[in-house]
């Protein structure tokens, strides 16, 4: 196999991008399972819950790090998800360009407005 | 070659149509696999919602109130119950796709993967997820 990414033989199939979101979504599978640990440990462990210890939990910088992380995994994984639900169950082009048209503004829409929460606080 | 004119009729599944769905057999291993992707999609469809919620637990303690009221008096004309109903679909989903999930890092990281371990893995994923939705849902309710 050519290593050369550009020219009349360029590779542009194949199983390399099958591969990457393969990864992406195990990675972000582990990175959002880690957040939602850690997020559980916190609840668990302390006095009765109320508004004071549910936003000292998000306040400290740490968590808000975390919880970003969390969040734009989401968006990958399910995109990657959603994106193989359409490949799978829908055959029309353009309906199918559509719903991922929709999927992408969805998912994109929903992490911004989580992003306003997490970084307003 | 008489024998062959005895042979069983076995039904032939080709571009498979949605009413032939009801028709289907599933292994649990089948059945896991389709939850899967159920839950994913019921938690995608309903992320703005879990946002929302998010969003008001954490702006101020007025709209921290707003909260725990959605799950007591309700949201717009939708009662208390229907929204805990709600969040336990969710509390399913969640667990179901996190145990599909591990259960398939196990297999990728392992490779032992026989019919006996994926129907075993497949009935302990769709016990756990059941019996932990049903704990939080005692605890939801009650």
């Amino acid at each position: 196999m050519t290593d050369k990414s550009y020219g009349s033989k360029r590779l542009v199939v194949g199983a390399h991008y099958g591969m990457r979101d393969w990864l992406a979504q195990r990675v972000t599978a582990v990175l959002m399972a880690l957040f939602t640990l850690v997020l559980v440990a916190q609840l668990l462990f302390g006095p009765k819950l109320g508004y004071e210890r549910w936003s000292a939990i998000f306040s400290a910088q740490w968590m808000k790090v975390l919880a970003f992380v969390a969040i734009v995994s989401l968006l990958y994984h399910a995109w990657v998800g959603m994106r193989d639900v359409w490949m799978d169950y829908v055959k029309p082009v353009g309906i199918k360009l559509a719903l991922q048209v929709f999927t992408l503004a969805w998912l994109v829409g929903c992490t911004g407005w989580t992003v306003q929460v997490l970084w307003r606080l | 070659m008489a024998e062959t004119t005895q042979v069983q009729k076995r039904p032939v599944f080709r571009n498979i149509h949605i009413t032939q769905i009801v028709g289907y057999r599933l292994p649990p291993a089948g059945i896991v696999s389709i939850l899967h992707r159920v839950s994913g999609v019921l938690m995608f469809l309903l992320l703005p919602f879990l946002i929302w919620l998010f969003d008001v637990s954490l702006t101020s303690e007025i709209t921290y109130e707003r909260f725990t009221s959605t799950f007591v008096a309700g949201l717009g004309f939708l009662p208390g119950w229907f929204m805990k109903l709600v969040a336990l679909s969710l509390i399913w989903a969640f667990l179901h796709h996190s145990i599909a999930g591990a259960r398939h890092l196990w297999m990728d990281m392992t490779h032992s993967v026989s019919k006996q371990q994926g129907h075993l893995s497949a009935v302990i994923t769709l016990a756990a997820s059941v019996v932990l939705t049903l704990a939080l849902a005692f605890k939801l309710f009650f």
